[in-house]
């Protein structure tokens, strides 16, 4: 919905789109790293209310009745051109942060699950949330230097994906890998978006 | 937490209110917009920057700043960035401007066939030759 101003007082503006891409994954497996490598990153505050989630974890000595926390997330904005742009947004790490998730998921076109084969089970979280809610996902692989490599398929297997869930080995400080693992979600949502037309 | 507009009498600041979270002192304590919602790829754009002396009282400085950085179509996300302020206050000052008539907002489209092939394909394009 727009509101506001008139189209006169806007000067019949061309307004941009943007897209919406999640970078999720367990905490330290490399999300900011993947949106600083395919684009200039920038820190965001959320000063978030916090929900019972939060409660004992924040010493709120002295600030009753104002219960709020800061949550940095980082973001990145890569323009397609001038009509066009597409905006990263690493979710907070830790379950506390939840709360977040749903406002950033809100009409994203989709979400990369970066997973650490050494630390597999720290995306389950990611990967049920998306998968609950029906929003594509990749599962980005970060090939950390001298983590012990497992195949797609074994991965595929470990977190029990759909088959048409598209798994990518990558390494997240790569500007050109990270760029092959956009591209994969980028096609995912075409190719599921083709089949659900298809269907009707 | 108070969603009105703090009048010239602070009157939420009483011996009970303890201390105010800094950020929120610029929205007189308010943590909801008083209008919109303002997702974070909502497009912010202003209208006429501020002339001195067009306003009684004057406006506070972030409006000033938000209106001098929304001259261009910019997002709630880059926004709060630029402002260096949490996303949550950047909201509430939104929502005085967009109660003022000083700004417009652009809702990112919702819809189920969006975005279609032509701009996915845009994409994966623009993507490959980064």
């Amino acid at each position: 919905m727009d509101s506001g101003l008139s189209d006169q007082e806007t000067g019949k503006r061309r307004i941009p789109l943007a897209l919406k891409i999640l970078i999720a994954g367990g905490f330290g497996v490399g999300k900011t790293t993947l949106v600083g490598a395919v684009s200039e990153i920038r820190p965001l505050q959320t000063e978030e209310v916090l929900t019972d989630a939060g409660a004992g974890t924040d010493d709120l000595y002295g600030v009753e009745g104002k219960q709020t926390t800061t949550v940095a997330m980082d973001f990145g904005r890569i323009t397609i051109n001038e009509d066009l742009q597409v905006y990263l947004f690493g979710t907070p790490g830790q379950d506390r942060f939840w709360f977040l998730w749903d406002e950033l998921a809100f009409g994203a076109l989709g979400a990369v699950v970066l997973a650490d084969t050494r630390r597999l089970a720290d995306c389950f979280p990611s990967v049920d949330y998306f998968e609950r809610r029906g929003i594509p996902f990749v599962v980005g692989v970060n090939c950390f230097d001298g983590a012990k490599r497992f195949g797609v398929e074994a991965v595929r297997s470990a977190l029990d994906l759909d088959p048409d869930v598209p798994v990518v080995l990558c390494d997240a400080r790569n500007r050109q890998s990270g760029k092959v693992v956009l591209v994969a979600l980028v096609e995912h949502v075409a190719a599921r978006r083709a089949e659900r037309v298809a269907a009707t | 937490m108070r969603s009105d507009a703090p009048g010239h009498h602070h009157d939420w600041l009483d011996d009970d209110a303890g201390p105010v979270v800094r950020p929120y002192t610029m929205t007189g304590g308010r943590v909801e917009p008083s209008a919109g919602r303002f997702d974070l790829v909502a497009y912010v754009v202003a209208g006429p920057p501020y002339e001195d002396g067009d306003d009684d009282p004057q406006p506070p400085p972030e409006h000033r700043a938000i209106i001098s950085l929304a001259q261009q179509p910019i997002t709630v996300a880059d926004l709060a960035a630029d402002l260096n302020l949490p996303v949550g206050v950047v909201r509430v000052l939104l929502g005085d401007l967009l109660g003022n008539g000083r700004i417009s907002m652009y809702d990112p489209p919702t819809s189920r066939q969006f975005p279609d092939d032509d701009i996915l394909k845009a994409v994966v394009n623009g993507l490959r030759a980064l």
